[in-house]
């Protein structure tokens, strides 16, 4: 560093120069926030504008109506959509959980460090791979598509995000809780499940939360397993409409009507996407009112 | 954040048990508890692997087939049972590093900005729309893409582009502007790497001890001074590494690069060319795969995937954590 500012000086540019340059440089950065944020200020504008007229009473109740008629909503879809973050959280979540418990508990072990490594490299592995996995391993033996391989698709992508966000949770409880425990005679694992769990617990329903918000909106794992569905259909061995795999359709379709339900499934998914995030947020704020009772 | 709690020491061990009956099934419920952690955590690596290996072994009779000529060969023929990665291959390189390209410095901006520049009460609304963006679903981005930004693009970008400076002579940007384009696709996956790539700049900024920063300010440093000589040095590997991960994701991204590249299995040097890539060819022509070696092949551009986003993942990560755990001295 002291090279490099000796260099600096060493080139006897003036200050004012010097001074300037640091000004634009700054201005540059404002301007890098500022486009940073306006995709999604745009994005968000878009969605209200194309999608808020459409949606209505029906398009939570109703089921799809043909091309050319006008009303109809996407009820199947948003159960579908539910159906399958349900069965992805009841795998995600306890394997998460657990091995999150296990990485903050045994930090130093060789083995938590491979598998804090390999789950980071899950987490990175496209969902695309995750949808022709699931078609391989749950769909071609069975031989039809089923909202339960969706489920199982999403369910594996969230375990690496539960799993990391859970050891950070539980890392950030005090040891001397932990030992307060320890002292008074509780075995390991229930220091571990009532004590440390239960004071992390508004951390991990945060990650939880988090981790639902990001599959809720995956669509290419769903593409080979749950498929869609044009009809309702609450079944888990049958395939299942989804509010993603709906917009992929709608948008790909040259009916203006489609394009209209699109834009209304889109703001509904980031509507639902968004308020699992505050909630989150919220949950994270009140964290210190829960420890105590 | 965490700076808050002091580095804990290790918990003292749980005393082993001397053999007395009320401790024996305490200690028989712990040796529970820790194998269930322990198969939990386990199931991360098996998981990763038995992935690996089901994608592989499903497009083994592809690879098999063609060997080495399915990376280099473009031709596309299910009808004739031909099938070669090439476009696909060329297609996900040029449109994930266009995107990594045209991301790195308004990322790398924000987060120099967070870190730097910012007022406090600027700080939190601004990293969190920018880390909003990671939240939108890919398919809502493709779907913003087609109705807002392909006409941007077709409209006022591409022939401005054209236009200007001449750049229309050059092969980069020629032939007639339809929208879909490998530049449509490069623009949407900037946009969506743009929140994992500052994130965990903004992450490494920040790390930055403050020592560091008051050093070269003391030494009569400008503060742009400052952080070029003194804050990016100290954060270099952990910013390459966020690079790196936005590249991964980039390379992995299926729905919105599949709604607006165009989907042509042909290499083309026009930015202004439709495309494709290896996610978007599984996504189109998987469910519609007509015979096993199809199939096989899809699952080949598959495991190509896969086994590049691995490498590119696993680097990132290193990188990262190589600055995380360096001593702050």
């Amino acid at each position: 560093m002291t090279a490099r500012l000796q260099a600096t000086t060493a080139r006897r540019r003036s200050l004012g120069h010097r001074r300037a340059l640091s000004g634009v440089m700054g201005a540059l950065m404002w301007l890098a926030a500022i486009l940073a944020t306006l995709p999604l200020i745009l994005l968000l504008f878009h969605l209200l504008r194309e999608g808020a007229s459409s949606i209505d009473l029906a398009f939570f109740t109703r089921l799809p109506k043909p091309v050319g008629e006008a009303g109809g909503g996407m009820a199947h879809a948003i159960v579908g959509t539910l159906i399958l973050v349900g069965i992805a959280g009841a795998i995600g979540l306890p394997v998460g959980i657990g091995a999150g418990l296990y990485l903050a508990e045994q930090r130093g072990a060789r083995l938590a460090t491979s598998v804090r490594f390999l789950s980071d490299v899950l987490n990175g592995m496209p969902s695309i791979v995750m949808g022709i996995f699931a078609w391989h391993f749950l769909v071609r033996p069975v031989g039809h598509f089923s909202a339960l391989a969706g489920g199982i698709a999403l369910g594996a992508m969230m375990i690496p995000l539960v799993t990391r966000a859970t050891e950070e949770m539980v890392r950030i409880v005090p040891t001397a809780l932990r030992e307060a425990a320890l002292a008074l005679g509780y075995p390991h694992w229930r220091t571990s499940v009532s004590i440390v769990l239960r004071t992390a617990l508004p951390g991990i329903v945060t990650a939880a939360l988090v981790a639902i918000a990001r599959i809720a909106g995956e669509t290419a794992p769903l593409l080979f397993t749950a498929f869609g569905n044009a009809w309702w259909s609450v079944r888990v061995d049958q395939p299942i409409a989804a509010l993603p795999l709906q917009i992929y359709e709608y948008a790909k379709s040259p009916y203006d009507d489609w394009h209209r339900l699109a834009w209304a499934a889109a703001l509904v998914l980031i509507g639902l996407v968004l308020i699992i995030s505050l909630l989150a947020r919220f949950v994270t704020r009140s964290r210190h009112g829960g420890v105590g009772d | 954040m965490t700076d808050a709690v002091p580095a804990a020491p290790e918990p003292l061990a749980v005393a082993p048990p001397d053999g007395s009956t009320a401790l024996e099934g305490r200690s028989a419920a712990d040796a529970v508890y820790r194998s269930l952690t322990t198969a939990f955590a386990v199931a991360i690596p098996v998981l990763l692997a038995f992935i690996t290996f089901e994608v592989v072994a499903a497009a083994w009779p592809a690879l098999r087939q063609f060997g080495f000529g399915f990376l280099t060969s473009s031709a596309w023929d299910p009808v004739r049972s031909q099938f070669g990665a090439a476009p696909m291959i060329f297609g996900t390189i040029v449109s994930s590093l266009l995107a990594l390209i045209l991301a790195a410095p308004l990322a790398l901006g924000v987060a120099i900005f967070l870190s730097e520049f910012s007022p406090r009460w600027l700080r939190q609304p601004v990293s969190f729309l920018v880390d909003l963006l990671a939240a939108i679903p890919s398919v809502v981005y493709g779907l913003w893409g087609i109705f807002v930004l392909l006409p941007v693009l077709r409209e006022t970008v591409m022939p401005f582009l054209a236009n200007t400076l001449g750049l229309g002579r050059t092969p980069f940007f020629s032939g007639p502007a339809y929208g879909n384009s490998m530049l449509a696709a490069a623009v949407i996956l900037a946009i969506m790497i743009l929140p994992y790539i500052s994130a965990v700049s903004r992450e490494v900024l920040m790390a930055v001890p403050r020592s560091q920063r008051e050093a070269a300010l003391a030494m009569g440093a400008t503060k742009w001074e400052m952080i070029r000589d003194a804050v990016i040095p100290y954060a270099r590997s952990g910013i390459l590494g966020g690079l790196i991960l936005g590249l991964g994701r980039a390379l992995g991204e299926t729905m919105a690069v599949t709604m607006l590249i165009g989907n042509r299995h042909e290499i083309s040097t026009s930015l202004f060319a439709p495309g494709y890539t290896l996610a978007s060819v599984i996504a189109n022509e998987f469910a519609e795969a007509t015979n096993e070696l199809h199939t096989s092949a899809l699952m080949a551009c598959g495991a190509v995937l896969l086994v590049v986003t691995l490498v590119v993942n696993a680097v990132a990560r290193w990188l990262v954590w190589s600055v995380a755990r360096e001593p702050k001295s």
